[in-house]
């Protein structure tokens, strides 16, 4: 069998925009730009917006980064051939599910956000259930390789407390790194208006973010 | 039937997160350790893209972005190559998307405000999905090198930057390819941060006479590898064995 090593990883640079979201470069260039909608206008359950920053090791947040986010439907439905199918039966996302997205810091700023539908328990290894949860990959300038995370939800304390990959994290204060925090009042939970969540990821420094290995 | 895992990544084999000689990364590095995850329905599934996400013109940089038949300045390339996993399989329909600078080193990018000249001609972005062989192939021109503020004397060695999707987010990659016989290659502190000489090699594009066309273009190959995955067992032919 033949076997060959995986290609280096080499920083995205501060220039990421040019390749994966020229509009933000300052040019247009492509019909469509890809990763603007990642639930679709179909998608059922709770929408969301997360909003946030990423801090590097002086708190200073970085304004050249980008986010892609990969995400389950309300469901726990991946848009992908290899998604569990708890019922035994084929389940399929909504029209225009894609589940995938790209997020830009603003350059002046640093702040980012995204909409989306809030991700139902995802089957994990063992016949576990994993807690809703949103995958995140960053690279940036100064980023030698592309950073795996997750982004969980504050209010979910019983599918938390029981998910296999927040367990695993020894030091059991740095688990709420992974935590969105709601924002506004609770009144406003319908499924029109989307609830706000606040996730900064703290590259270093006493927040350090967990960050994985996958 | 469980799907079968991905390799887990060599990481000794990637830069490490903080590479002093290159500034940038001292405040953007985590420095607790990863978490180690084993694959789950979340690493294992990743974004699908189809014809219909992307032009046929997108991975032709000589053209799509130059007005009215006008072409870009500088030599005129193509890049080709597979992408392939660690078993040496192809990879088809998957996303490769690139970017770079134009032939006199600059980025059309509102933050780049570099002496070099911007060409009118050149937008400096291109994607394309790969064949049912892992191939693919661009048109473009042979970025040139650029200074950045890094030390003082500090030029990055021409380069294209790649980004790379897979099956799976698992294998989601952006690096970035060099040239043959670049001298900049070897002082380049972004390369450097690539501890083992032959995994630096990995990233250098070759000229490729074969693919090269006469009085039009000069040919250069680069495959993409991506992590590999085990064999799914308990079939009568095993994967990859």
């Amino acid at each position: 069998m033949t076997s060959l090593k995986e290609t280096p990883s080499q920083t995205a640079g501060p220039y990421v925009h040019i390749g994966l979201a020229p509009g933000a470069a300052g040019f247009d260039i492509y019909e469509t730009e890809l990763g603007q909608d990642i639930a679709g206008p179909e998608a059922k359950g709770q929408r969301i917006r997360i909003e946030g920053q990423v801090l590097d090791g002086t708190g200073a947040p970085l304004k050249d980064v980008l986010l892609e986010v990969w995400q389950a439907n309300a469901k726990g439905i991946y848009a992908h051939r290899e998604t569990p199918q708890p019922e035994g039966k084929p389940q399929q996302v909504e029209a225009g599910f894609r589940g995938w997205g790209r997020v830009i810091s603003d350059f002046d700023t640093g702040d980012w956000q995204f909409e989306t539908v809030k991700p139902g328990p995802v089957h994990g290894r063992g016949g576990q259930m994993m807690a809703p949860h949103i995958n995140l990959w960053i690279v940036a300038r100064g980023i030698n390789v592309g950073l795996n995370t997750r982004l969980y939800f504050e209010e979910e304390h019983e599918a938390n407390g029981n998910d296999p990959v927040l367990k695993l994290i020894e030091q059991t204060a740095r688990r709420s790194t992974l935590l969105a925090r709601r924002q506004g009042q609770a009144d406003t939970d319908t499924a029109e208006t989307p609830l706000v969540y606040r996730f900064d990821i703290h590259l270093q420094g006493p927040d350090e973010t967990v960050f994985f290995d996958i | 039937m469980t799907p079968p895992d991905y390799f887990s990544r060599d990481r000794r084999w990637h830069p490490p997160a903080f590479t002093p000689d290159y500034k940038t990364s001292v405040s953007r590095s985590p420095r607790l350790p990863l978490l180690s995850l084993e694959n789950t329905a979340s690493e294992i599934t990743g974004p699908t893209f189809a014809p219909t996400d992307i032009a046929e013109c997108d991975n032709d940089l000589l053209t799509n972005f130059a007005r009215d038949g006008g072409s870009p300045v500088g030599e005129r390339i193509l890049l080709h190559g597979r992408v392939l996993d660690e078993n040496a399989r192809p990879v088809p329909n998957t996303l490769v998307e690139i970017w770079q600078a134009n032939a006199s080193g600059r980025y059309r990018h509102k933050k780049d405000g570099y002496l070099g000249a911007l060409d009118p001609n050149f937008g400096g972005c291109g994607r394309v999905l790969t064949d049912d062989n892992g191939a693919y192939a661009f048109r473009t021109v042979k970025p040139g090198a650029y200074p950045w503020r890094n030390g003082i004397n500090d030029w990055r060695p021409a380069h294209i930057h790649v980004s790379v999707f897979g099956s799976a987010f698992a294998q989601r990659l952006i690096t970035q390819l060099y040239f043959e016989g670049d001298p900049l290659i070897a002082r380049c502190p972004i390369v450097s941060t690539i501890p083992d000489p032959v995994a630096v090699q990995q990233l250098i594009a070759r000229l490729d006479m074969n693919e090269t066309r006469p009085l039009d273009l000069i040919a250069y190959r680069f495959d993409i590898v991506l992590r590999g995955r085990r064999s799914t067992m308990f079939e009568n032919r095993m994967e990859g064995n």
